[in-house]
């Protein structure tokens, strides 16, 4: 090739394109989205243009306190690499019969998120909606101790780190793990197992993550 | 250890140019940037070592959770991002920034100039690597793929990015002869979109974040982008530049070439968005992906056409050569790697590899079976070049090959034959998710054992260049190349 003017614009627009297609087109459609209520009305002057009902709660609504600290021991514990969040159209996989959520997740449920943690891997569940599930906080706790107590069998990593084994004098700390009678993995006699705090907050943030909330683009259908 | 065959001098010829004044010219180039080619081949081999350990930690976790699992420093999330980091900055990078601008110098005809500024700048890029793994490792993951460095280490590989690639860049701008070869094509595009991808990433995701799922737009188009806008025109540089100067023969087509790489350069980055395929993205960038995937086949064709027609009927030589035995693997192996990924692209495909090991197969298989095969056969060629000595073993280039090889082709057939059944279970709503689980897990294993019989190829090859870099007294100049089959077998054949 002996073209060089020919050669430099064909590097530079080659990745301009897509630059401009993908990540710039994008930011224009999906930046300006807003919260929303979860239906909208027709608009008293014009009819034809739907409006929020006033007076109604935005969702999504920005996870605050105790599970935003909690989200941040997600990300460094890395939960993303075998955890997903997002919930697929029901027809398409099954993430609608496995209860993954009500309803598929848009791109509306993730604009409150300064890191959004889409994932990409299902090495275990999706945990879109894993707060809406019948699991409590005492379920994930002894979940993140060791993942063999609650579910046998389990490849996910322990988390004893986050939990501290201490000596119990006087009266039992309530906040203590819960093990089941007879269980391999609970303490000596006279000890016991206490989350953390890091520990407190990530429970807190998994049992924030809920799709309860229907979206004018997304409703959930009973 | 095995000495190399002698070579008849009818076999010589091949492998080496004839032009004295050539030969002399790029050995003239070959010290100008002797120092620091090998200080980043040195680098990429320590980073292949420590990312060969994350990688067995990491393998043998997937299956024994409990392996190591009392210390929050060693917690899979971590020790797998260590790995990737380590393989895609550590190695990879640091290995391109030795073949790739050797032989960006060599085709400009153009010596590096102030050498020594470029050897602090890749200092900096692997202390920057460096204090980055180890905040991964201590807990300052950022948790986006890819892209797991923590904020503090990041500017730090930019900077001294930016000065290592300027180099590749000068010694073109520098060049001599009116005619600009293949390989200088993708060098040349290459050190310019890297750079590009890394900042918006940062800026987007890391520094300023974007709105909500643009992130993960972003994400991928820099995650799949690093594989085809870096590693793989590094690669096919490689290939474009050692294939015909190994086999002492012209690349087939000129046009071909032309088509491959403007194809490669039109379609690839488009591509990544089918990383996010039933994800909470507008669809249409969902389908631009997926049909930017698909007309990839085009590129991977040509370019696999193209290669095949310059060694046809030269497969002995192929097989003979250390260099082209394990460029012929790569080559072959970004058909097949392409071909898959078109059709995982495939949004009834990607519906049941999405979410899966399938996909981690997947990965391997380009960032492995492809560019590291390729860029082995690139070290094989270089560093006889650069020390003037020949390799000590063949039987350890031997060693390696056959590691490599089967290795990664075990990991691969295990981690999609299991990531497919994985993917059609968790498609079945009335599969528990544990027994999902339990099923994947004899692949694991499989993988665990692929793991080593890639460290015992890694393993070798570090041997065989700490021998040769150090000399030990038995490597002298050698009667010509160390070559893997003795010429009178090959008579024989």
């Amino acid at each position: 090739m002996k073209n060089l003017p020919l050669l430099f614009c064909g590097i530079f627009f080659a990745l301009a394109f897509s630059f401009a297609g993908l990540i710039l087109t994008s930011n224009i459609q999906v930046g300006s989205l807003t919260q929303t209520t979860e239906t909208l009305v027709p608009s008293d002057d014009d009819p034809n243009v739907m409006v929020m009902p006033e007076g109604e709660k935005l969702y999504p609504m920005q996870i605050v306190g105790l599970a935003q600290q909690g989200k941040q021991v997600y990300i460094e514990m890395g939960c993303v690499y075998c955890h997903s969040q997002q919930v697929r159209r029901q027809g398409f996989g099954a993430d609608y019969e496995r209860n993954w959520g009500p309803r598929q997740t848009v791109a509306r449920d993730y604009i409150m998120q300064d890191r959004v943690l889409l994932g990409t891997m299902r090495t275990g569940p999706d945990l879109m909606h894993v707060g809406g599930r019948p699991l409590n906080a005492d379920w994930h706790h002894l979940h993140l101790y060791n993942p063999q107590i609650t579910s046998p069998g389990s490849s996910m990593a322990p988390f004893p780190f986050l939990y501290e084994t201490r000596e119990i004098g006087g009266a039992a700390s309530a906040n203590a793990l819960k093990f089941p009678p007879d269980s391999d993995y609970g303490p000596e006699p006279g000890y016991e197992i206490v989350p953390t705090r890091k520990a407190i907050a990530l429970v807190e943030y998994l049992l924030s993550l809920k799709v309860n909330y229907s979206l004018p683009e997304a409703p959930i259908l009973e | 250890m095995s000495t190399a065959p002698q070579l008849n001098s009818q076999s010589t010829k091949l492998y080496s140019s004839k032009d004295s004044g050539v030969r002399a010219e790029l050995s003239q180039i070959d010290a100008s940037i002797r120092t620091s080619a090998i200080f980043f081949v040195i680098s990429a081999i320590v980073w292949l070592m420590v990312g060969t350990l994350f990688a067995l930690i990491t393998a043998y976790k997937a299956h024994e959770p409990s392996f190591m699992g009392n210390q929050s420093w060693w917690t899979f999330g971590r020790v797998r991002s260590a790995h990737l980091n380590s393989m895609a900055l550590g190695w990879s990078s640091n290995v391109i920034f030795a073949v790739g601008l050797w032989i960006m110098a060599r085709l400009s005809r153009s010596a590096i100039r102030h050498g020594g500024l470029l050897l602090i700048a890749g200092v900096f890029w692997n202390v920057g690597l460096t204090v980055g793994i180890g905040g991964i490792i201590i807990g300052d993951i950022t948790s986006v793929e890819w892209l797991e460095l923590p904020h503090y280490a990041t500017p730090i590989l930019a900077l001294s990015y930016a000065m290592i690639g300027v180099w590749g860049v000068v010694a073109f701008k520098f060049r001599r002869g009116e005619h600009v070869y293949v390989s200088q094509w993708y060098i040349l595009a290459a050190l310019f979109w890297f750079p590009w991808l890394y900042v918006v990433a940062q800026v987007m995701i890391i520094w300023f974040p974007a709105r909500g799922v643009v992130q993960s737009v972003t994400n991928w188009w820099f995650a799949h982008n690093f594989l085809g806008l870096w590693l793989t025109p590094m690669a096919l540089a490689t290939a474009y530049y050692l294939i015909p100067k190994v086999l002492g023969r012209p690349i087939h087509s000129y046009y071909l070439s032309v088509l491959g790489f403007w194809s490669l350069a039109i379609f690839y980055n488009w591509a990544g968005v089918h990383h996010l395929i039933g994800g909470p993205i507008p669809v249409w960038l969902i389908s631009a992906g997926v049909v930017a995937s698909v007309m990839m086949v085009i590129p991977v064709i040509v370019v696999g056409w193209n290669h095949h027609m310059t060694v046809v009927g030269l497969h002995r030589e192929c097989w003979r050569s250390p260099t082209l035995r394990f460029i012929v693997f790569g080559a072959i192996s970004y058909t097949l790697v392409s071909i898959i990924g078109s059709t995982m692209a495939l949004r009834s495909v990607n519906v049941v590899t999405h979410f899966t090991h399938f996909t981690v197969g997947h990965a391997h298989h380009g960032v492995y079976a492809f560019f590291t095969m390729i860029m082995f056969g690139g070290v094989y060629y270089m560093m006889p070049r650069l020390l003037k000595r020949e390799w000590p073993s063949a039987s350890l280039i031997k060693l390696h090959f056959w590691g490599c090889a089967i290795g990664i082709t075990v990991m691969v057939v295990a981690l999609q034959t299991g990531g497919w059944i994985q993917g059609m279970q968790m498609n079945d709503g009335s599969i528990p998710f544990l027994d999902i689980v339990k099923d994947t897990m004899p692949w694991l294993k499989a993988r665990s054992i692929s793991g080593v019989f890639l460290t015992v190829g890694h393993m070798a090859f570090a041997v065989n260049f700490f021998w040769m870099l150090f000399a030990a007294g038995a490597v002298r100049a050698k009667q010509g190349p160390t070559l893997l089959q003795a010429t009178s077998e090959e008579g024989a054949a």
